[in-house]
């Protein structure tokens, strides 16, 4: 069943892997004592694992192969299941309806623990759709994402902190500089193109993180700012397990409200000509789309997105410090979207649902859990390119042609 | 005066390290336009194997020379190794995916490979043995150029040219570029576009490894952290000098460098990277391809 | 085809979600639940891991002799990666899981944002790292205990000794941009600048993990400081001072607790001679403390890392609290922390009413051929 050759190229693959490996895993030495640890059994291990993985990978290409074939026997283009509901509003509206009452019952099952990890995951699923409206729609590749988000969360920590402002007046607040600080970065760097655009706004989130760090007169520095009010409710005085609860409505509430308005704009103009502009930018401008005023509105509606959810984070948290803020949490919104599937919202909420809770349930591997994430990171990445839930083009299809012939989507 | 020469050199060795982890950047980036973000990594895991070794060779009393020499080559080969198998697993199968899926996995990559020298080795700061010895003739001017810049700096320009050299001058440099300009076209006169491609990252990782141990030489410490942050740096300074070109990495790097040193010692290193951000979008808004990237015209 | 197998991820995803779920809430045994939360993966990891170690050995030999009280000790060990909001997230993993105490949080940062959490849940908690002066000092958090003391407590001490002791006039002041760094090197410059006796030249911060330092050891060579105050960990102080030695200068190095330990003497090698830090009361003669670094020795086979004698002293007198306090209760554990003496490796302690630990001063040390020699 398995031929003999492909059991060969594991063999060679292991040897390779445990020579590839031989240094970091196998030597451990002390400089100071002097000593020389070998530990071989480490590199029987990777032997014998990289054995066992690149058949068991060979086995799924194997069938997979198989099945692509068989497919094109039955002559089946059919979408991805998924993507048939989500096309239907027959499926779409009862289970749109059946999560939204899983989403809200949830809390009454699950323990605070649950509730806040689920919290964290929402607020996720909105800034991976802020970003999704930068990167997957409009095709600007944003490095520096999470700079908006700091900024809505210091909007709430210093405003609260200097003039007593409250979580609901905040809200707003924080949405809006980030909007504006969006506009602010959107200008100078309009020019760009992919990857230099990127390494800018990189550096954009840097130097954000790095004036809270240094700056203490403004934003008190590494120690941060402590004590932030939960959002109140009616002044009532609520426990911390009610108070998580609290919050985790009202970031269902932002969900539901952020697919809303994501959902229209995809489909309005404004999303239209960002789709254009992600495509091809000559051929826009020929059509007459305002390239600078386009993508200005994808920048600064993407983070006011975040800067939303900024503020959300500090009352959740009670306490922001720059350390929250780093590039690593750009690089993990930023997955969230392209793993999820760029410019699809279902995708993007899957994304951020697996990539946000994935680390917390793996918190059992202990020690092993950022090498997991990492890897699986990389697998999804190899299997599956085109994200979770890939977007589908908006296209019309005529009934007649589809009965007679095959076209390959 | 004194102050300026001093705070120069400092920049210059500083640039030169950030130019020797750019050119792997810049040679990936230039060939299949992806920003390979485990490179920070291949750096660090070469900067490890080498003080492995080195360490492993002087425990068994070899000579200095012998361990800079056995070292050096075994981070090079270990650190090709792993750009290699990188290149096989995570990228290769993405070659013809979305645009920013190999981005994403690269990021896992580094993520993971991070975590992989953590758990192998350790979290803790480890000393790295002095590889480059206080030179005697350096003496004189030790309180402004030390033996081990002295080493970055030669080494830098050795490689630069010797990488000039390569790529303007031999068979693999004649492909890399045929297929940096077109993939399809150079599959079409006969280059072998895959074995081009680990071809790049072979060397990139080479270099980064050479470049690994002679830094963590000279700063005299690793962890398994350290790939991260000279890799982000190094990155802005590939972009910086215009990203794809070679001698661009090392004037991005050196620019980078000389602004970080002189910005510390006339201003604040409170705000060092403030200042070495703003730099590369000032000179981005001006040019927007870098300082000696070619501007890109689309035809349309 | 597709559908199934989507549908076979969906079906493994829930069950796995409740799998999880599952354990976590049913696991009400009859065990004292001890919660240890710090870094322990990320770029901090060195700071935390230590910590979870000397759990592990003294939750061991409690257990060993059969527990307290007849109920065995179980360990919940959860990563915070030193992240705000990772944080809450372990302290309410934590507090849902029914943690009794806990032993953390490693960052200051960490601990600020987990500790109303705790409070909430009548949960004490005892950091054998976070310094912020506030965290005591502020009074909002009565279930808040430390084994390692405060920083203007360690700011006092290496101030008297750099004006005093060594008499210099003028003082770089240079720090991580960090959390316990910058806060403790605040105070050192403000310090200095009241009792007049010497200058500061300099107050900077440098970068974590820069690739070199060259700059900032010119300009300190330029401000003709006569004393460097380094507020931050070994890695950076002992890049710092290698690269003075590089430059051929020989200012007095000064620096603070995360610089006292092994780790940067082994780092730094030979530069490290001559280097000033101030660290914990030397415990080198407390039997205990070997007893403390033997047993690592013996089951990891390692020396202690940071933190390792602090977690250690934490681990035991927390344990003997709820011994003598007879239950997990909070106002019990804490009245017993306050009122009963306990011997550990960092000397024998209690707790005032703040929640710094009586008995855990600073002193100053020098590092003379490889090792910290206290200075009388």
């Amino acid at each position: 069943m398995f031929p003999v050759k492909e059991l060969k190229r594991s063999f060679l693959i292991s040897i390779w892997f445990a020579f590839l490996t031989f240094p970091i895993m196998v030597i451990k030495v002390d400089p100071i004592e002097r000593t020389v640890l070998w530990r071989w059994d480490n590199m029987f291990f990777i032997a014998f694992g990289s054995f066992v993985i690149s058949i068991l990978a060979k086995v799924y290409l194997l069938r997979k192969e198989r099945r692509a074939g068989r497919k094109k026997a039955k002559k089946d283009i059919a979408e991805p299941f998924v993507q048939r509901i989500l096309r239907e509003p027959r499926f779409l509206y009862p289970l749109s309806l059946a999560v939204l009452v899983l989403a809200l019952v949830f809390p009454m099952f699950f323990s605070t623990y649950q509730t806040n990890i689920m919290t964290t995951a929402l607020m996720y699923v909105v800034l991976g759709l802020g970003l999704n409206i930068v990167v997957g729609v409009a095709g600007l590749l944003d490095l520096g994402y999470v700079a908006f988000y700091a900024v809505g969360a210091y909007s709430y920590a210093l405003l609260n902190l200097h003039f007593g402002l409250g979580f609901w007046a905040v809200l707003p607040i924080g949405g809006l500089f980030a909007a504006f600080l969006g506009v602010l970065l959107g200008f100078p760097v309009l020019r760009l193109r992919g990857d230099y655009l990127a390494i800018v706004t990189l550096g954009f989130g840097e130097i954000i993180r790095l004036i809270l760090e240094n700056w203490n007169d403004f934003s008190q520095g590494p120690s941060g700012i402590a004590n932030i009010p939960r959002p109140g409710f009616f002044g009532m005085d609520m426990s911390f397990a009610s108070g998580i609860t609290y919050i985790y409505y009202i970031v269902v509430a932002l969900v539901i409200i952020t697919i809303f308005v994501v959902n229209r704009l995809q489909n309005s103009r404004l999303g239209r000509a960002w789709l254009a502009l992600r495509e091809d930018e000559i051929a826009c401008q020929a059509m007459g789309i305002d390239k600078t005023k386009t993508k200005l509105i994808a920048f600064s509606l993407g983070a006011f997105w975040a800067g939303f959810v900024g503020v959300i984070f500090a009352a959740k948290t009670t306490f922001v410090n720059p350390a929250s803020f780093t590039f690593l949490e750009s690089a993990i919104i930023l997955s969230i979207v392209v793993l999820g599937g760029m410019g699809s919202i279902v995708g993007v909420i899957f994304g951020a649902l697996i990539l946000i809770l994935m680390p917390e349930y793996l918190r059992a591997l202990s020690e092993y859990r950022m090498l997991a994430f990492g890897g699986i990171l990389v697998v999804m990445m190899v299997f599956k390119p085109d994200g979770i839930i890939s977007n589908v083009r908006r296209s019309y299809r005529f009934k007649k042609h589809h009965s007679k012939e095959v076209i390959e989507p | 005066m004194d102050y300026f020469i001093e705070l120069f050199f400092g920049g210059l060795t500083r640039g030169s390290i950030y130019a020797l982890i750019a050119l792997g950047y810049t040679m990936v980036y230039g060939i299949i336009g992806l920003i390979n973000f485990a490179h920070g990594e291949i750096y660090m895991i070469g900067a490890f194997t080498s003080f492995i070794v080195a360490t492993v060779l002087s425990i068994y009393g070899f000579p200095l020379l012998a361990i800079v020499v056995i070292a050096g080559l075994a981070a090079a080969v270990w650190s090709s190794a792993y750009g290699y198998t990188i290149e096989k697993l995570a990228y290769r199968p993405l070659r013809k995916a979305p645009r920013l899926a190999p981005l994403i996995s690269a990021i896992g990559m580094s993520i993971f490979l991070q975590n992989y020298v953590l758990l192998a080795q350790t979290s803790d700061f480890l000393p790295f043995p002095a590889l480059i010895p206080d030179f005697e003739f350096m003496e004189p001017v030790a309180h402004i150029v030390g033996s081990s810049d002295l080493a970055i700096l030669v080494l830098t320009t050795l490689v630069m040219i010797g990488l000039t050299f390569l790529i303007k001058f031999t068979k693999i440099g004649k492909a890399m570029r045929a297929t940096a300009q077109d993939k399809t076209m150079a599959v079409l006169v006969g280059i072998n576009v895959d074995r081009v491609i680990s071809a790049t990252f072979v060397i990139g990782s080479a270099l980064a490894a050479i470049g690994g141990m002679l830094i963590a030489s000279h700063i005299g410490q690793i962890n398994f952290y350290i790939g991260f942050i000279a890799g982000i740096k190094a990155f802005t300074a590939a972009v910086l000098g215009g990203i794809g070109s070679i001698p661009g990495a090392v004037l991005g790097s050196l620019v980078l460098g000389l602004t970080e040193s002189f910005a510390t010692g006339y201003i604040s290193s409170d705000y060092e990277d403030v200042f070495a951000f703003s730099l590369l979008v000032l000179i981005l808004i001006f040019k927007p391809s870098g300082l000696l990237g070619k501007a890109e015209t689309k035809k349309v | 085809m597709r559908l199934g197998l989507q549908k076979k991820l969906f079906v493994t995803a829930v069950a796995l979600g409740f799998a999880m779920v599952v354990p976590a809430t049913s696991f009400a045994g009859d065990t004292i639940k001890f919660g240890v939360a710090g870094a322990q993966s990320g770029d901090l990891a060195a700071y935390g891991l230590p910590t979870v170690k000397a759990a592990e050995l003294v939750v061991k030999q409690y257990n060993a002799k059969g527990g307290i009280n007849g109920k065995k000790i179980e360990l919940l060990i959860e990563d915070d990666v030193c992240k705000p909001e990772v944080a809450t997230n372990t302290a309410t993993k934590l507090v849902t899981d029914g943690v009794d105490v806990v032993l953390g949080h490693i960052c200051s940062g960490a601990t600020k944002a987990a500790l109303p959490i705790y409070k909430e849940a009548g949960v004490v908690v005892m950091s054998p790292s976070a310094t912020d002066t506030a965290l005591t000092f502020s009074g909002d958090y009565p279930n808040f205990f430390r084994t390692i003391a405060h920083n203007d407590a360690q700011a006092i001490k290496i101030v008297e000794f750099a004006t005093d002791t060594i008499g210099a006039k003028k003082i770089a002041v240079v720090h991580d941009k960090g959390d316990y760094g910058k806060g403790l090197a605040d105070i050192v410059k403000k310090l200095i600048e009241k009792s007049g006796k010497a200058e500061v030249v300099l107050y900077e911060g440098v970068t974590t993990g820069a690739v070199d330092y060259t700059a900032i050891v010119q300009k300190i060579k330029r401000k003709g400081a006569d004393a460097v105050i380094f507020g931050g960990y070994h890695p950076e102080a002992s890049k710092i001072v290698s690269m003075m030695k590089k430059k051929r200068m020989d200012t007095t190095f000064i620096s603070d607790d995360g610089v006292q330990g092994d780790s940067f003497i082994k780092v730094a090698g030979k530069n490290a001679e001559g280097v000033y830090a101030s660290g914990p009361n030397d415990n080198s003669k407390n039997p205990l403390d070997a007893v403390a670094r033997n047993e690592l020795k013996k089951v990891y086979n390692e020396d202690p890392g940071e933190f390792y004698e602090n977690a250690y002293s934490a681990t035991l007198a927390l344990l003997n609290a709820i011994e003598k306090a007879g239950s997990t209760d909070m106002a019990a554990v804490v009245k017993a922390l306050q009122t009963e003496n306990v011997d550990t490796p960092v000397g024998s302690i209690h707790f005032d009413e703040k929640g710094d630990a009586v008995g855990v001063g600073f002193a100053m040390y020098q590092v003379k051929d490889g090792q910290y020699v206290e200075v009388k």
